[in-house]
C-alpha cells in the first residue's frame, strides 16, 4: 500500500499538544526541575542530583504520613465499598422511590469540599456542635481537636458521609443493568439470595466496582481540603495525610526541593497502585 | 402429563395483559406461542412457569392445581432471548448448576453434563467462561442448562432472536431433535411464522393478550379460524381484499378481476386473505388470475423475489421463487392462485380455505 507523505497532518496534532503541554507537561517539568536542584530564589539553581529523593525516602516524617495515608485510604475503602453496595441493593428498582433515592444520594456529592470540612467542624465541636455535644452528653469523652482517636473517627465519618454516595450510585447503575431474566433464571434454579449476590450481582458489577474502587482510592489518597478544614492535620500531626504534609513542607517551610521530590514520589505511588489494581482486576476479563 | 390453563387472566393496574385464556398442553409436545411483540407470549410463559401469578384463573399440572406454587418446586426450566448464564462459572459449572442445587451425586452430574454437552456440541469448551464464547455457544450453554435437568416443562422465550442469521439457522435446525424422546412439555415463543412451521407440533396464535387459535401447527396455518389468526401466521403480511360472489362467478377490485369458481359458499361479499407466495410472477396452479400491477418496491431475499405493487388503490405483496428484478413504477403481470384464497365472513371468521 502506498501512503502519501503529507507533513501538514502535524497541524492537527498541535492544538492538543499545546493544551496538554500547558496543563500537564510544563507544570510537571517545573516540579521535576525543583526536585533535582537547590534554589535560593532569583532564578539561581544548583544541581543536587538525587539528594532530595534520598532525603524523602529516608525521612521518618514521610514514612509516617505515607503510613497514615494508606491506613486512612484502606479504612474508608473497607467501609465505603461494602456499605455502598449494601445501600444500592436496598434501593427501589422502579417507581417514585427511584428518583427520590437518587437525589438524596447525590446531595453530599454536590457540596464543595471546604464546605463539607467546615460543616463537620462545626457539627463535631465538643461544646456547641450537635455531634460533639451529644456524644459528650451521652458520657463519651469526645474531643476531636484534642484526641487522636476522635480526630480519626471524625475524619473517617466525614469521608464516609461525603463519598459513600458515589459508590452507591455506581453500584446502583451496575445493578440496574442486570437483565431481569438473570434473576428469573436463578429463581428457577432455586438459588439462594446469597448465591444470587455472589454468582450474579457481584460478577455483573465487577466493572463498575473497579471504577468505584479506583476513584475512591485516588480521591482519598489525595485528600486535602476536608481534613485541612476539619482538623488542620492535628492534633499534632495525627491527621496530616500526604498532601497536607506536602503543602506544609512546600509552602510552610518553603523546602521546595524536598517537596518537589515528594510530589513526584507521591505521583508515582498513585500511578503504580492504580495500574497494579486495574491490571489485577481486568486480568481475567474476556474480550467482550 | 399435561399443563392446563383454566380461565387464566392477568391484569397489571388497569391494563389487561392476558385476557381469559383456556389452554391444554399435552405431554411430549412442542407448543409454539406465535405472535408479534407485546402480544403476551412472555407473560403467558411466566404464568405457566410460576414466575408470575395470574390475577384470576388456575393452572393445573398433572391434574394437580399448581396456581401460586413457587417456581423452584415446579421442575421447570427456561431459556431466554438474552443469553443467561452465570458469568463467572465455566460452561461445565453453568450446565451443572441446576443439578448441584438439587443435590445430585457428582458422578451423575458429570455423566449427565457430558451427555447434554455432546448433544449441543459444547464438549470442547466445557472449561471456558461464557464471555469467551460466541453468542451461539452462549445460547447453547443456556439450552444445555435447561435440558440437563429433565424438567417437566421447558419454556423457550424467543431463544434465537438475538443470534445472527447463520447461527440462528444452524440452531433452529437442531432444535426439533433436542426435544425428541423427552418426557416433557415444550413451550416455544416466537414472532416468526417460519419458525413455527419448522418446529411443527402445536401452535397458538396470539394477539394483544388473547389466544386466537390453538391447534396442530399445520391446521392453524391452513385453516386459520379468523383473519387475525391468519395475519399473525403470515410473513410477509397477508394480502386482504373484498370479493363478490354471484352464482359461480367471483370478482374483486370493482369487477376488474373476474373468475369462475366452483367454491361452495353462499352468494355475497367476503374478505379473502391471499398469502404472498400465492401471488407470483408466473402461473401457478390451475386457477390463475392475471392482474396488472405497478411495482412499488422490489427486493431479493436469497433466491426469492419480494415485489410490493399497487393495484386498484391497494398495496399488495407478492413472493416468487427465482430472481425477478423490476424497477419502481414498472407495470407488470402477476398471477394469483385462486385455489389458495382463504375466505372470511364480515366478522372476519373463517368461511372456507378454498
Amino acid at each position: 500500500m502506498n501512503k502519501t507523505i503529507n507533513q501538514k497532518a502535524w497541524f492537527f496534532v498541535i492544538p492538543v499538544f499545546v493544551l496538554v503541554a500547558f496543563n500537564a507537561i510544563i507544570p510537571l517539568m517545573t516540579v521535576v526541575n525543583y526536585a533535582f536542584q537547590e534554589t535560593f530564589g532569583n532564578n539561581v539553581f544548583m544541581w543536587e542530583g538525587t539528594r532530595w529523593f534520598k532525603q524523602i525516602m529516608l525521612s521518618e516524617r514521610f514514612h509516617a504520613s505515607l503510613g497514615r495515608q494508606f491506613l486512612f485510604t484502606f479504612i474508608i475503602l473497607f467501609i465505603q465499598i461494602p456499605l455502598g453496595i449494601a445501600i444500592a441493593l436496598t434501593m427501589p428498582k422502579e417507581g417514585i422511590g427511584v428518583p427520590v433515592c437518587l437525589v438524596l444520594m447525590s446531595m453530599p456529592l454536590l457540596i464543595p469540599w471546604n464546605v463539607v470540612g467546615a460543616m463537620w467542624n462545626i457539627f463535631a465541636l465538643p461544646d456547641i456542635g450537635f455531634l460533639g455535644h451529644s456524644l459528650n452528653a451521652l458520657g463519651f469523652d469526645y474531643n476531636f481537636t484534642q484526641q487522636i482517636g476522635d480526630a480519626w473517627f471524625t475524619t473517617i465519618l466525614m469521608d464516609v458521609w461525603h463519598w459513600t454516595s458515589l459508590v452507591v450510585l455506581l453500584s446502583y447503575a451496575g445493578l440496574q443493568s442486570i437483565q431481569p431474566a438473570y434473576y428469573q433464571a436463578a429463581e428457577i434454579d432455586g438459588a439462594s439470595r446469597w448465591a444470587v449476590f455472589t454468582k450474579i450481582e457481584l460478577p455483573k458489577m465487577k466493572k463498575v466496582l473497579t471504577i468505584a474502587i479506583l476513584l475512591r482510592f485516588m480521591d482519598s489518597f489525595m485528600i486535602y481540603t476536608e481534613p485541612f478544614v476539619l482538623t488542620g492535620g492535628g492534633p499534632g500531626n495525627a491527621t496530616a495525610f500526604l498532601s497536607i504534609d506536602l503543602v506544609k513542607m512546600a509552602l510552610g517551610q518553603f523546602d521546595l526541593g524536598p517537596a518537589a521530590a515528594m510530589s513526584l514520589i507521591y505521583f508515582f505511588i498513585v500511578l503504580l497502585v492504580c495500574w497494579v489494581f486495574y491490571t489485577l482486576m481486568m486480568r481475567n476479563e474476556g474480550n467482550q | 402429563m399435561s399443563l392446563e390453563l383454566k380461565n387464566v387472566e392477568k391484569k397489571i393496574g388497569l391494563d389487561t395483559h392476558i385476557y381469559s385464556t383456556d389452554l391444554k398442553l399435552e405431554k411430549n409436545t412442542i407448543n409454539i406461542l406465535l405472535g408479534p411483540t407485546l402480544s403476551g407470549k412472555t407473560t403467558l410463559m411466566q404464568i405457566m412457569a410460576g414466575l408470575d401469578k395470574p390475577t384470576s384463573g388456575e393452572i393445573w399440572f398433572n391434574d394437580k392445581n399448581v396456581t401460586g406454587m413457587k417456581v423452584q418446586k415446579r421442575n421447570v426450566s427456561m431459556v431466554y432471548q438474552q443469553f443467561i448464564n452465570y458469568p463467572n462459572f465455566t460452561v461445565y459449572e453453568n450446565i451443572a448448576s441446576p443439578l448441584k442445587i438439587t443435590g445430585v451425586s457428582s458422578d451423575e452430574i458429570k455423566q449427565r453434563v457430558g451427555k447434554v454437552a455432546e448433544l449441543l456440541k459444547l464438549s470442547g469448551m466445557l472449561n471456558k467462561k461464557p464471555n469467551e464464547l460466541s453468542g451461539g455457544q452462549q445460547q447453547r450453554t443456556a439450552l444445555a442448562r435447561a435440558l440437563v435437568k429433565d424438567s417437566d416443562l421447558i419454556l423457550l422465550d424467543e431463544p434465537l432472536a438475538n443470534l445472527d442469521f447463520k447461527l440462528r439457522e444452524e440452531l433452529r435446525e437442531e432444535l426439533p431433535r433436542l426435544f425428541e424422546d423427552r418426557d416433557c412439555i415444550v413451550v416455544y415463543a416466537t414472532t416468526e411464522p417460519s419458525e413455527a412451521l419448522l418446529l411443527g407440533g402445536n401452535t397458538a396464535t396470539l394477539q394483544e393478550g388473547k389466544v386466537i387459535q390453538y391447534g396442530k401447527t399445520l391446521d392453524v396455518y391452513n385453516k386459520p379460524n379468523s383473519l387475525l389468526s391468519a395475519q399473525v401466521f403470515s410473513d410477509p403480511p397477508m394480502n386482504i381484499t373484498k370479493i363478490k360472489k354471484v352464482g359461480d362467478s367471483c370478482s374483486f377490485l370493482d369487477n376488474s378481476v373476474n373468475w369462475k369458481s366452483k367454491i361452495n359458499i353462499k352468494d355475497g361479499e367476503y374478505k379473502v386473505g391471499i398469502r404472498p407466495h400465492n401471488i407470483t410472477t408466473y402461473k401457478d396452479g390451475n386457477n390463475s388470475l392475471e392482474i396488472k400491477g405497478k411495482v412499488l418496491i422490489s427486493e431479493l431475499s436469497g433466491s426469492e423475489s419480494l415485489i410490493h405493487f399497487t393495484k386498484g388503490n391497494l398495496s399488495w405483496v407478492s413472493l416468487s421463487n427465482g430472481i425477478f428484478q423490476k424497477n419502481v413504477g414498472d407495470e407488470m403481470n402477476l398471477y394469483m392462485n385462486a385455489d389458495e384464497f382463504i375466505y372470511f365472513d364480515e366478522n372476519e371468521r373463517l368461511v372456507t380455505n378454498g
